[in-house]
């Protein structure tokens, strides 16, 4: 997984300043690590249903669903993150987002809390190798004992290696 | 202070180019038209862009709009004669103007040698001395009068783009005006606002101008202002002159009346939200009809009767909220008579264009693609079917041709059929024009079948490419925009007596009358109008052919088979050829057979975007939302048939 740290630091400190940072975030797992994405991109919280697969598709896209009449495409994240176990029963829940005008369903380990965070309590984020690739993390977000890793959703979700959109799209 | 100027741009062209429409449609009518009316029509519309263009600082449409308003404006008064060349001059205007509007709107560039030519033409004509015609027949022989006239604008007027300075400048032309201003509106200064008016007038205008003309003045801000006119006691001609008012407001009604029965202005995206909503409602209502279903009828009684009257209740609202989108054929029947005006001229033929069932309402997506289609049907009418005047004389017809266009509901379709009544359809000269060009033909072919050979890719008959029509992309892109929009095309043809062809449409493209199949515990939906057949093939039936896949033989043909489950790369295991069930579809002509599990039944199905959220996929249209409330996706037949092809040829 490549690095780029000055996007991500641009992403923070220097560029947004501490004001323009979202301070409250929903926080999920997935396998170990523990996220936090902005809540206001965050639309509602639903159960997993069954999909309707969809050809051509990456594995980690699940398929579509019927959102109260709109066709919602789902990721499951512990599949693109390549986690040992993706399991599909009552408990797991996915995350509908509402990014770049678009609405998208993400299926998760398990949805956490509503976290508030100061700007003391974000840094920047450090140039290591967790599951996402750097440049959509934003800042870490230090809560007593626990450590969030705040990612930018919409750029994740808008990036080529989700394979959601059109200008992306391999023919 | 800035104000966005653009939302008011939108409106402006809108109705710009609706006046612009207007005038086109209403100048053709004005030669049968002599009363005038018209006139005053489509000076109105000059009007109301000449303003609204200087309000919005566009001086060069302005000032070409003030032209063509001059000489309307005589017209109307009566100085000038409404003659072909002058109807004519404003036609080519109205072209002209039409491009300014365009520029405008979309900044591409101007065409200005046709401009200027329009202008020059117009100052011309202009210029020369109004033939004395009518002259002593209208304004002279009304006396002079006296109106007195309040006039009040409302604070917003400014902001409808008027400007009471144009309206006084136009009554000082009407005759002697004299002008009082009152101040008393005007706020303290503080509280002024730019953009609001605060002034009134009392007017006292000397003219011999009839009391409609000077109403007609102030035609744009009667919404907009308090208006009071009287005549002065002096001059009192009338006993009663509120009266007139009303009669002669009730005559204007009256022939404003088709235009607006009082409708409102409403975005598509907000009919389309409505649509969707109720294709949400229609999908809730099946999902509780299938629950309803297993319960016990006795015991449910009052359930189930609530529920059937849901079913009602739906499917009017459902054609409620689809018929706000309909709009009359007309809108696309009413750019013809022009075409034929300017096209006869051209091929120095006759023809008279009369259409039947105008009012029959279609989805606004529809008619927007279907105009194309027909333009080329009647240009080929024109061009093909009707006979030169001297030809027609010895055939014993009448000298002027006569190409018709008819619209008609038929159940779930509709049909629009182009007729004339030249010559019909040569036989011999498209199998001879078939031959040369390499297309399969035979003398045995039965005219329907030599009727379907104009519609191969480059077929042409004319004798030499004109540009009006002969070059080939023709009939090919006719039928293929016909069949993209689910429809299909027929011709008919009677030697000597004429032609028609007849095209079939879906009412609307929010809703597909579908098929759906079962592929690996998948449901997929299949445009029923691509449907020929679907049967279950016998082993010998199948043969597996190398490098080409395999081919099912149907009534002596062979056609591919491709099996959906790999074409989609589908988890689990084909069925057995001789369990599953081959689907045979049709695009452009070409035949192919689906392999699918199984058929689970036939219904109506609401088209949903996939892009919307997602991207496009190949050999996928778009998605449905099934009774269970799961989604099915729409395939694209078309898409298929042409990558295998390609695939094939690869």
């Amino acid at each position: 997984m490549s690095m780029s740290s000055d996007e991500s630091r641009n992403g923070l400190g220097a560029g947004r300043g501490a004001l323009a940072m979202p301070n409250e975030f929903l926080t999920f797992t997935l396998g170990q690590e523990e996220y936090g994405v902005d809540i206001l991109k965050v639309q509602e919280i639903r159960g997993y249903d069954t999909v309707t697969r969809i050809p051509e598709a990456p594995e980690f896209i699940k398929g579509v669903i019927n959102l109260r009449g709109t066709i919602v495409p789902v990721v499951d994240m512990r599949l693109k993150f390549r986690l040992a176990t993706a399991e599909y029963n009552e408990f797991t829940v996915m995350i509908i987002l509402n990014v770049a005008r678009r609405v998208v369903g993400m299926v998760v380990d398990g949805v956490s809390d509503v976290m508030q965070l100061s700007a003391e309590q974000i840094r920047p984020a450090p140039e290591f190798g967790s599951s996402v690739n750097t440049r959509f993390i934003t800042g870490i977000g230090a809560l007593d004992q626990r450590m969030l890793i705040l990612i930018d959703i919409e750029k994740l979700m808008s990036s080529q290696d989700m394979a959601l959109m059109d200008s992306v799209a391999v023919h | 202070m800035s104000i966005d100027l653009a939302q008011f741009h939108r409106t402006f062209f809108e109705e710009c180019f609706e006046g612009v429409d207007l005038m086109e449609r209403d100048l053709l009518r004005m030669g049968a038209d002599a009363r005038g009316e018209t006139v005053h029509a489509v000076f109105r519309a000059a009007h109301s862009i000449k303003g609204g263009a200087a309000t919005f600082g566009f001086a060069a449409i302005a000032s070409f709009t003030h032209h063509m308003e001059t000489l309307l404006d005589q017209m109307r008064s009566g100085m000038r004669p409404i003659s072909d060349p002058a109807v004519d001059l404003l036609l080519r205007a109205t072209d002209a103007l039409r491009g300014l509007l365009v520029s405008a709107r979309d900044g591409v560039p101007l065409d200005t040698v046709r401009v200027v030519e329009a202008q020059t033409a117009l100052e011309a004509f202009l210029g020369q001395a109004p033939a004395a015609t009518a002259s002593p027949a209208a304004p002279a022989v009304s006396a002079e009068q006296v109106f007195l006239i309040k006039f009040a604008p409302a604070p917003e007027l400014f902001r409808s783009g008027n400007d009471p300075l144009l309206i006084l400048r136009e009554l000082a032309a009407l005759g002697d005006l004299e002008t009082r201003m009152s101040l008393d509106g005007l706020p303290s200064f503080a509280e002024c606002e730019a953009e609001s008016c605060y002034l009134a007038w009392s007017l006292r205008l000397r003219t011999a101008h009839s009391r409609a003309d000077v109403q007609d003045v102030f035609a744009w801000v009667e919404g907009a202002c308090e208006l009071d006119i009287s005549v002065e006691a002096a001059a009192l001609q009338s006993p009663a002159p509120t009266v007139v008012v009303a009669a002669s407001q009730a005559a204007r009604g009256g022939d404003h009346a088709p235009a607006d029965g009082g409708s409102i202005r409403v975005g598509t995206e907000k009919i389309d939200a409505l649509m969707n909503l109720v294709g949400e409602l229609i999908i809730t209502q099946a999902m509780l009809a299938q629950l309803a279903g297993n319960l016990d009828p006795v015991l449910n009684e009052k359930l189930l009767a609530g529920l059937s009257q849901l079913d009602r209740n739906t499917r009017l609202l459902q054609e409620a909220v689809m018929s706000t989108r309909m709009l009359p054929i007309d809108s696309v029947f009413s750019r013809f008579p022009r075409l034929i005006r300017d096209l006869a001229a051209k091929l120095g033929k006759q023809a008279r264009l009369t259409t039947v069932g105008e009012a029959t309402e279609l989805d606004k997506s529809v008619i927007e693609k279907i105009s194309d289609p027909l333009n080329h049907l009647v240009r080929n009418s024109l061009d093909h079917g009707i006979e030169l005047p001297d030809a027609r004389r010895s055939a014993g017809k009448d000298a002027v041709g006569t190409v018709t266009l008819k619209a008609a509901h038929q159940g779930d379709d509709i049909i629009v059929e182009v007729c004339d009544d030249g010559h019909g359809l040569d036989r011999r000269r498209i199998l001879a024009k078939a031959g040369e060009q390499g297309i399969a033909c035979s003398e045995s072919m039965s005219d329907a079948e030599v009727w379907q050979l104009i519609f191969a890719p480059g077929f042409s008959t004319a004798e030499q490419v004109t540009d009006v029509s002969g070059r080939g992309v023709g009939m090919d892109v006719v039928k293929k925009n016909i069949a993209a929009l689910g429809g299909s095309v027929e011709l008919h043809s009677i030697a000597g007596r004429g032609s028609r062809t007849v095209i079939r449409l879906p009412l609307t493209l929010a809703i597909l009358d579908g098929m759906s199949v079962g592929v690996s515990g998948e449901i997929f939906i299949l445009p029923l109008s691509s449907v020929i057949e679907s049967l279950q093939p016998q082993a010998e039936q199948v043969k597996r052919m190398a490098h080409q896949g395999t081919v099912v033989r149907v009534r002596n043909e062979y056609l591919p088979l491709v099996d959906l489950r790999e074409w989609f790369g589908l988890s689990g295991k084909s069925h057995p050829l001789h369990q599953a069930i081959a689907v045979i579809v049709e695009s452009d002509g070409r035949k192919l057979a689906l392999q699918v599990d199984e058929l689970v039944g036939q219904q109506q199905v609401v088209i949903k975007s996939l892009e919307a959220n997602y991207r496009r996929i190949r050999g996928v249209s778009g998605a449905t939302i099934l009774g269970d409330g799961r989604v099915s996706l729409i395939l694209d037949v078309g898409a298929i048939v042409r990558q295998f092809s390609q695939v094939q040829a690869a």
